[in-house]
């Protein structure tokens, strides 16, 4: 097919330097001299900062002076800047969508030190977007409304800080938390460092608060099954469980949990420390009050009879016929605020974790300093009676670890340190060795908190952990724990006996944020976390209008680190709800009706429910406001009747064969032939003779 | 013109199945008009001329050529040029001239494999010395010559300038007549002829526009070759399983294939602006591919995906079975992808 523009086209190019991010590696003024002689280019430069005023000028009066009809400018990426030279194209009076951008930075400079390389390629990228945008056709942005509804996914602190800020902005939220209680990670700790304030204390209150809201739908033992829509308008599908308990009647006042007989190990909130009912609440503050009937281990459910709990039950709000339910609402923002699972220590077999008893791992620490825990705050080893005269604290436990994770974890140095003054403090005699490799300790008031912790007469250790090990070498070692460690500060390895180890495990993803993240079609990294749009100047944002992270979903950091991200995601989405109405790209798919055959091939295609049939013309129609241009129906119609605004089949091809430039010998398309540099003794040439 | 004032009209084939000059004979009694309005300059197929005579011309004498078959060998290529510069206005007749056909699938192979196929391996060859042909060959008379055999066959604009396209394999006659009627209309009363480069007697829309069979939303669990099944009448033959390429393909032909519950093979070639009718159909294919349910296992998923795209036996055979010459994919890449 022969690509050529409907107009004659007047195309201005801008090279940027970028300082020398570009300009380092790419001859800038090599490229804009050759696309200077490139049809239809009118005008080629380069410079310095092309996203200064001055660079910007330059586009503003070339349009002005010169009758530019299309813009290029080759420099950073289109997420950078791409607003910034529409705004350009706008004030002189060009439509913003005859621009088109070619990332010569993060797609080439940055990739490579091989200057000639690097510099054809930044050929190749400049001209497929200059034979691009000879296609491009005036677009205006599209107007979508903002239901002021938001959806708030996971009820720790960082989701409970997103929803109170909303609610009390007065704006009203679905707050949906998988477990039977709000809370998170940070229910569980004891006391929260640097400034050791009870953890419990300061996050209750928000928890009833949250309860109590009438802003605030809790939506507690639930979990969000679909997701449908886009920015302002998400249909949500909640999958509430069944808790086997009528809340309608439940007083929450605890005899069931009294009268259940049957215990089991809980690995969730006590992490595996201490026991909890069948009937249960994971704590006594927990918000909802209503408790949850583990159905795999009761009794009633396994056995058909006990029913204690039914029977003691005053208000008789046990119900075992009770079903899950299925919830839909409308929401015009997400927020994702799902936190993180602990590292699993038992993954690093030398530390003994599951295998040698008292080894413990933080988490299990946290319950156990913890008064409300099942030892009642006290420090002991596994057989729940012997204080521990001697306690080793490993740091970085899977994370700053090649084999693990990579990443630093963030909070471990600081929550060791303060598990060194909580067993100071309870235990003044017992002697604490605090195993680190770093001591990362950023932030208000911790490197005093690591001071305080030298002078309380905690021992330092610089080295990473080889192993824990009960089989004793030396006397002394019989019946106890041996760290063997090189101390990187004295160069020798040495062998510490304790009684008790804690291994201080790093965050890490929740098992399930790839499930998650497809669910709300928005990315995660390598290691699991959610990714920010930009990772230092739109840290809650994504790259999907209208869905927010904020907390250890994103990256592992300490509360107060979370409640900042809680309260800037509310911040972002009051902001929208606020404007009540936000401007969308105009990249749409639109089917040309006249040409439409009916096969009805992409009717089922859109993710989005955007198409629909006419039976009675027999042809299908794209609703653009449901349309999100995805572009999964323009590929699938097999008559090429679908064209999506800004990404037509003309736009994308001639980008391709511009990107081919130099692999391609003529440019109409009939005959790509590979220009490959060879001897042509091979090659038959027929010869005809003409008479 | 020439003295008796009719117009010249020529018909020749090149890599052809002798198809295409049929169904201009297959325009019934309007032949006799044909043979009223145009002297025949050259038609061999129905009537003895020799190339010598072509040769023999001024350059345009011929008012009209419509050229059928693909460029597979220098022969073909030799006359492709020599027509062109003999003729005002050239034809690309049916599928094999407008986009490669039958023989463009050669593409996917190579010159050496196809002169194998052909000449010692097929079941009913008998040439136990293994002999084949040679470009020349000398015998005590003298120097032997034949064609030379090329290793991409082609389509006729990608050797020669065309004029118009008529699509088909072969052109419905209806069409052609329409067609020879626009002709005759412009050479004898000087009425305007289409743009060039247009593609003639054919719609622009798809098939289906054509077919009267009952079309649903389609997903597809496997497909079936047209033995397998008796396909439901009056119902869509897609959704049932048969491959169609009716929306991947221009209309023009009445969709007569899958009104006999014949799967629509695609020989009106891609719609106006679709660049490779293969990979379209192909995308279409693929997109209405029952491919499982949501929160199957990944290694599952692949297996429903392999499962269902296992029962098209022969893909490239299939989506580019007319249009292999131009598309995007051109020919089997192998190491001789850069020769003729
Ligand atoms: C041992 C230990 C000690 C710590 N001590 C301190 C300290 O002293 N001081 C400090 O500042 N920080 C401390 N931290 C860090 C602190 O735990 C975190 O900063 C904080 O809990 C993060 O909160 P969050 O809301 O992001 O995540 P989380 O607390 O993990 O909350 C996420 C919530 O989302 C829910 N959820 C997850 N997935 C879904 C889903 N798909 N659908 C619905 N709900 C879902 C979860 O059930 C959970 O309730 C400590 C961490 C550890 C491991
Ligand atoms: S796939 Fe194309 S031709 Fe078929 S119904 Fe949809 S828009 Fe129409
Ligand atoms: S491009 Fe097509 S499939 Fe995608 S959202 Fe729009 S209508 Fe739906």
């Amino acid at each position: 097919m022969n690509h050529k523009p409907m107009e004659e086209a007047r195309i201005g190019v801008y090279v940027c330097h970028c300082g020398t991010n570009i300009a380092k590696t790419v001859d800038v003024a090599e490229v804009a001299r050759w696309v200077g002689e490139q049809e239809n280019v009118v005008v080629a430069r380069d410079y310095k900062f092309m996203c200064s005023s001055l660079g910007q000028d330059l586009i503003e009066s070339d349009i002005k002076e010169r009758g530019l009809t299309r813009i290029v400018v080759a420099a950073c990426s289109p997420h950078m800047h791409e607003k910034t030279f529409r705004g350009a194209c706008q004030r002189a009076g060009l439509n913003p969508y005859m621009f088109e951008m070619a990332n010569i930075r993060e797609h080439d400079s940055w990739a490579t030190d091989d200057r000639a390389a690097a510099t054809q390629k930044a050929k190749a990228l400049v001209e497929g977007a200059v034979r691009r945008v000879a296609h491009h056709t005036p677009l205006e942005p599209l107007p979508v409304e903002i239901n002021p509804n938001t959806l708030v996914v996971g009820g720790g602190i960082a989701g409970i800080t997103t929803a109170l800020e909303l609610a009390n902005a007065g704006y009203h939220v679905y707050l949906v938390e998988r477990e039977p209680s709000i809370g998170g990670h940070m229910a569980q700790l004891d006391k929260t460092f640097p400034t050791l304030d009870c953890s419990a204390c300061i996050l209750t209150p928000k928890m009833v608060e949250v309860g109590q809201h009438p802003n605030i739908t809790l939506l507690s033992y639930s979990e969000v099954e679909k997701v449908e829509g886009y920015i302002g308008n998400f249909t949500i599908t909640v999958r509430k469980k069944a808790r086997y308990i009528n809340e309608e009647l439940c007083t929450g006042c605890g005899i069931c949990e009294e009268k259940c007989p049957k215990r089991v190990v809980d690995h969730v909130f006590e992490a595996g420390l201490g026991y909890r009912k069948v009937v249960y609440r994971p704590f006594p503050q927990a918000v909802p009050k209503y408790p949850v009937i583990d159905r795999e281990n009761c009794t009633y459910f396994l056995r058909g009879k006990c029913r204690a709990c039914q029977i003691f039950c005053p208000t008789k709000a046990i119900d075992f016929e009770q079903e899950d339910e299925i919830i839909t609402f409308q929401v015009g923002n997400i927020v994702l605020a799902t936190g993180y699972d602990l590292f699993d220590a038992r993954r690093i077999p030398q530390y003994g974790y599951g295998r040698l008893a008292n080894v413990f791992t933080s988490m299990e620490f946290e319950r156990m300093v913890n008064a409300a825990g099942p030892t009642g705050g006290k420090i002991v080893l596994r057989d729940g009676v012997t204080e521990p005269k001697s306690v080793a604290i490993i740091h970085c436990v899977g994370s700053r670890d090649k084999n693990y994770h990579e990443y630093c974890s963030k909070v471990c140095c600081m929550y060791s340190l303060k598990f060194a003054h909580l067993v100071h403090e309870r235990l003044p005699d017992a002697e604490v060795y605090n195993f680190y490799i770093d001591i990362r300790a950023p932030g208000k008031g911790y490197e005093e908190f690591y001071h305080r912790l030298l002078h309380e007469g905690t021992h330092f250790i610089r080295g990473r952990v080889a192993e824990v090990t009960d089989a004793a070498r030396q006397p002394g070692e019989e019946g106890k724990l041996i760290v063997q460690v090189e101390d990187t500060l004295i160069g020798k390895q040495r062998r510490i006996p304790v009684d008790m180890v804690i291994l201080s495990a790093g965050l890490e993803a929740r098992h399930d944020s790839r499930e998650v993240s497809q669910l709300f079609k928005m990315g995660c990294d390598f290691d699991g976390f959610f990714v920010e749009r930009h990772p230092k100047l739109d840290p809650v944002a994504t790259m999907t209008e209208g869905i927010f992270i904020a907390g250890c979903a994103q990256g592992p950091k300490d509360i107060p680190d979370t409640v900042a991200q809680g309260a800037a995601a509310a911040a972002r989405v009051a902001g929208l709800i606020h404007l009540g109405t936000v401007m969308m790209e105009p990249v749409r798919a639109y089917i040309h009706e006249e040409l439409c055959s009916g096969c009805r091939i992409c009717n089922t295609l859109c993710p989005y429910n955007a198409i629909v049939f006419h039976e009675d013309r027999q042809v299908s129609e794209v609703i653009t406001a449901l349309c999100q241009g995805c572009g999964t129906c323009v590929a699938a119609c097999p008559s090429g009747v679908i064209s999506g605004a800004h990404f037509t089949n003309e736009q994308i091809m001639s980008q391709i064969e511009g990107v081919l430039w130099d692999v391609r010998r003529n440019g109409n398309g009939k005959q790509p032939t590979v220009n490959i540099q060879q001897s042509t003794a091979n090659v038959q040439q027929p010869t005809v003779n003409e008479p | 013109m020439s003295v008796n004032g009719k117009p010249k009209l020529a018909m020749y084939w090149a890599a052809a199945c002798g198809g295409c000059e049929i169904s201009v004979l297959n325009i019934g009694e309007h032949i006799l008009t044909v043979d009223e309005v145009f002297d025949l300059a050259f038609f061999p197929c129905i009537a003895d001329f020799k190339t010598v005579d072509v040769r023999g011309y001024p350059d345009g004498y011929i008012d009209v050529c419509l050229f059928n078959g693909a460029i597979r060998n220098s022969e073909n290529e030799e006359m492709a040029r020599l027509l062109r510069k003999k003729s005002k206005i050239l034809v690309a007749y049916g599928s094999c001239a407008y986009e490669g056909c039958i023989p463009a699938l050669a593409n996917l192979t190579s010159k050496e494999a196809t002169l194998e196929t052909v000449f010692l391996n097929n079941p009913t060859i008998d040439n136990p010395d293994r002999v084949l042909p040679q470009p020349a060959y000398s015998v005590p008379e003298g120097e032997l010559e034949i064609p030379e055999f090329y290793h991409t066959v082609k389509a006729l604009d990608q050797v020669v300038d065309v004029d118009y396209y008529i699509p088909g394999c072969p052109p419905e006659p209806h069409q052609v007549w329409a067609v020879l009627q626009v002709v005759v209309a412009a050479l004898l009363d000087g009425a305007p002829l289409p743009p060039k480069g247009s593609i003639v007697g054919a719609g622009d829309v798809a098939v289906c526009e054509e077919c009267p069979l009952e079309k649903r939303e389609k997903t597809i669990t496997r497909f079936y070759r047209p033995y397998e099944i008796t396909p439901q009448p009056g119902l869509c033959l897609l959704e049932q399983g048969l491959v169609c390429l009716g929306p991947a393909t221009r209309s023009g032909c009445g969709a007569l294939c899958p009104q006999v519950g014949m799967g629509c093979r695609g020989c009106y070639g891609p719609l106006p602006g679709v660049e490779d009718q293969g990979a379209k159909m192909l995308s279409a294919i693929a997109s209405v591919i029952d491919a499982g349910e949501a929160g199957m296992e990944e290694a599952e998923l692949d297996r429903v995906i392999e499962e269902a795209v296992a029962t098209i036996p022969d893909p490239a055979g299939t989506f580019y079975r007319f249009s292999m010459a131009h598309s995007i994919l051109r020919r089997a890449n192998d190491s001789q992808s850069d020769k003729v």
